[in-house]
């Protein structure tokens, strides 16, 4: 009797659901980390920042929203931010819209998610349900940061330990990846002006409490410690999350698996195309690269052309499988 | 006094239902709510869900499910299976007739102009042969019972009928949640109707496919109503959910849009009305179809499931003549009963529905769900005259019934324990190789006190069904 063997294609639609399912939950991660940082840095003693920062807008430019922002609100503060970034119905990039937009993907594809999955998604969409306007005071905002957090380590955990190893894994595996490297990308450009050496006054207690909330979004600070074992250096920080492989937010880490998950599907459709090549390209780069030379050239001009490089790559993913 | 499946004239619990009864006096009402409270948080969180038309902050509801199953012996089982088989086979020899020889026209047994000026048939279909004559591939057919010796079918489902994820969820649950009770009973199986479902799919794929043919779902996707269902049975039967879009057509080849390139599709099972299937044959308005599938249909490339045109057996001015359709291609007396019906079209039959409107239900002749319909007796005397000026305004529109006393079976409500109407709907599976019917179908329950109304649309709930040797 003939066994079948699953054959190592699927639904182009599935696939780009699957893609998009991983992005949005990793999207509401990242948002959930920039405002944790905003309350943070927000806290410092006023006098001390410089002139016209507000760490609230800071949060809308590095979740790439501050124009829509600007159309609902006057003021960026604890308040407008956090409801806008977090349960806003209005913003298509909200937490909770980022949920619901997630779950309305596994919904399509239920038959591609394991039922863990499903669990994780669908369950987090319930208590969502619940979660109205208004209900959420300042200071409870840290209660619901935390329970996003949580979800997307589910998501990704239960993904993780139940999904066949084949085509459908690899697509949500991509969709993390391009993501989070997008997301890395964003905040440290964001900041790259606090990471530049300055002449008067490399650190201060304020431009620790800078960088470290950096590290920190990115669940990267104890980690520094780990790798380099001394006080928090602006080009270090570049360096942890540009360059080094041990770290799994950085950029090349993510490149690394990008390529990786890229190389598999390759493999198993037997054909080699676009976003392989692509993405090759950037992973080299990457790791050919040293922090003097992105300083030297430029930290904000680096991180813009990987931000357009990382878009062409997820442009060939989608043309090469998923429309 | 409505036949109740528990109790007897006289009260006493029929051997059936023995140790339901029993259970019944050890279980407190807690209890019971408990379970009932774990049976809808099962559904929930499984997203199975289904969605209510026109409901404003509807989007998805659960439906309601009775934890108290209901019991069918084997000997009625096995007459009631036997009906519905040969049921089944009566309306794929009439369809076979209907969109060839006719002869049931020819013998002047049903009117000519009850299917030609019928919505549903599809004259493209005319001289088409389908895969081994088979039309219906799935019916939902639904029966009732008024005493403990008959079924009467309410209505032949012969289009794209749903309901089965919910057999087979309340299997899940019984299992889960009244271990104790399940395990004392022996109850038949249900659970390989998803298998059932595809060998009978597989069975008829075009001849020229290969031994291995590639069977998928056609969906109209997530918003509609039953599309839990359709995601469900993909995923038991391990075959690709595919929307309109995922499929294209070329030489009158369907195929799927796959990560790795176009895969040819030999088998689909679509729960997509035959009105959006195609929008070059059949409505154009419509993105949920696939252009050049009925082109592809035609040509013998791919198997639809259930064919096309298949609502000509189900209308309710056809369910009249379901008897004399039996007799005709079979030569057998009907096993199950059908409902005295008067179609309004003929004067007579106006004549008595309008003097008798206060006993009757009167439904639309071409409706379906529950929706459009009178249950006389429940009626105010303002829907009654508003149903009298409608059936004089279109009288051909409406058929109309005598309101059965519908069965009862033990149901949790509010009070407790209480009688409440049931009916039931089976599944038959037609294939090449034969008809296959799981023992059970979905029990479908009226939850509020002598309603008659069981359409979860409209409020009713279900209730697993155990086919048990007694």
């Amino acid at each position: 009797m003939k066994v079948d063997q699953l054959e190592p294609s699927m639904l182009r639609r599935t696939a780009d659901s699957l893609y998009w399912l991983s992005r949005y939950v990793e999207r509401a991660d990242y948002l959930a980390r920039i405002l944790e940082a905003a309350e943070r840095l927000s806290s410092l003693p006023k006098a001390e920042l410089e002139v016209g920062t507000n760490e609230w807008e800071s949060a809308l430019l590095t979740a790439g929203c501050l124009d829509a922002f600007r159309e609902k609100y006057d003021v960026a503060n604890a308040l407008t931010v956090t409801e806008f970034l977090a349960y806003s119905n209005e913003n298509s990039y909200s937490i909770r819209r980022c949920l619901e937009t997630a779950r309305a993907n596994a919904r399509a594809v239920r038959t591609a998610l394991t039922a863990e999955m499903w669990d994780v998604i669908n369950g987090a969409w319930l208590e969502l349900q619940d979660l109205r306007p208004g209900t959420l005071v300042p200071g409870q905002s840290s209660r619901f940061l935390d329970w996003v957090k949580d979800i997307c380590l589910r998501v990704d955990g239960s993904g993780h330990r139940t999904m066949l190893r084949r085509d459908s894994y690899w697509f949500a595996r991509l969709g993390i990846y391009a993501e989070r490297a997008d997301n890395t990308a964003r905040i440290l450009d964001v900041k790259y002006h606090v990471l530049l050496p300055k002449a008067s006054q490399v650190g201060g207690g304020l431009d620790y409490a800078q960088w470290a909330a950096i590290l920190r979004a990115v669940s990267a600070l104890n980690s520094y410690h780990w790798v380099y074992r001394e006080s928090v250096k602006p080009w270090l920080v570049a360096d942890l999350l540009i360059l080094n492989e041990q770290m799994p937010r950085s950029l090349v880490a993510c490149y690394g698996q990008i390529v990786a998950n890229l190389d598999n599907l390759a493999t198993a459709y037997g054909r080699v195309g676009d976003s392989q090549r692509q993405a090759r390209n950037v992973y080299l780069h990457l790791e050919n690269n040293s922090v003097d030379q992105i300083f030297q050239s430029g930290l904000h001009e680096f991180l813009t052309e990987f931000i357009a490089s990382n878009n062409r790559v997820c442009q060939a993913i989608v043309e090469q499988y998923l429309i | 006094m409505a036949f109740d499946e528990m109790r007897n004239g006289s009260g006493e619990v029929r051997p059936t239902y023995a140790k339901i009864a029993d259970w019944l006096k050890t279980v407190s009402a807690n209890d019971l709510e408990r379970r009932r409270y774990e049976a809808e948080l099962f559904y929930r969180r499984g997203g199975i869900t289904f969605a209510v038309y026109g409901d404003e902050q509807g989007g998805e509801r659960i439906i309601p499910y009775d934890i108290v199953p209901r019991i069918l012996s084997r000997p009625e089982w096995n007459k009631l299976s036997r009906g519905l088989e040969q049921r089944v086979r009566a309306i794929n020899l009439y369809l076979a007739d209907i969109y060839g020889r006719q002869d049931i026209l020819r013998a002047g047994l049903i009117p000519e102009e009850l299917i030609w000026r019928n919505a549903t048939f599809r004259p493209e279909m005319a001289g088409l042969r389908v895969p081994h004559n088979i039309y219906v591939h799935i019916a939902g057919i639904d029966v009732v019972r008024v005493d403990g010796d008959d079924f009467y079918v309410l209505e032949d489902n012969t289009r794209t009928p749903s309901g089965v994820s919910y057999m087979l969820g309340g299997r899940e649950i019984s299992i889960r949640l009244m271990p104790e009770l399940y395990a004392t009973h022996g109850v038949a199986p249900i659970e390989n109707y998803p298998n059932e479902l595809l060998a009978t799919l597989r069975s008829v794929a075009p001849q020229q496919s290969s031994s291995d043919p590639t069977v998928a779902l056609l969906t109209p996707g997530p918003f509609n109503s039953a599309y839990y269902e359709h995601s469900f049975l993909a995923d038991r039967m391990g075959v690709e959910l595919v929307e309109g879009r995922d499929l294209f057509v070329q030489d009158a080849v369907v195929y799927m849009r796959m990560t790795q390139g176009p895969k040819r599709v030999d088998v689909i099972y679509r729960r997509v009305d035959d009105d959006f299937i195609d929008p070059l044959t059949f409505r154009s308005d419509t993105m949920l179809g696939v252009p050049g599938l009925f082109e592809a249909y035609v040509a013998g490339n791919v198997t639809l499931a259930n064919a096309v045109g298949t609502g000509i057996s189900d209308d309710k001015v056809i369910y009249a003549y379901m008897p004399q359709i039996v007799k005709f291609y079979l030569g057998e007396e009907p096993i199950l009963k059908n409902v005295p019906t008067w179609r309004c079209r003929e004067a007579e039959h106006l004549a008595y529905v309008l003097d008798h409107l206060e006993e009757l239900v009167v439904k639309e002749a071409h409706g379906s769900g529950g929706y459009g319909m009178l249950v006389g007796p429940q009626a105010s005397s303002s829907e009654i005259e508003e149903f009298r000026a409608r059936l004089k305004a279109m009288p051909a529109a409406y058929i109309a019934q005598p309101t059965l006393s519908l069965s009862t079976c033990p149901t949790f409500v509010d009070q407790g324990i209480a009688p409440r109407h049931v009916d039931l709907r089976p599944f038959v599976l037609s294939g090449a190789d034969g008809v296959r019917i799981v023992p059970g179908g979905l029990t479908r329950v009226a939850l509020r006190e002598g309603s008659l109304v069981v359409n979860s649309s409209q409020g009713g709930g279900t209730k697993d069904t155990w086919i048990v040797d007694f």
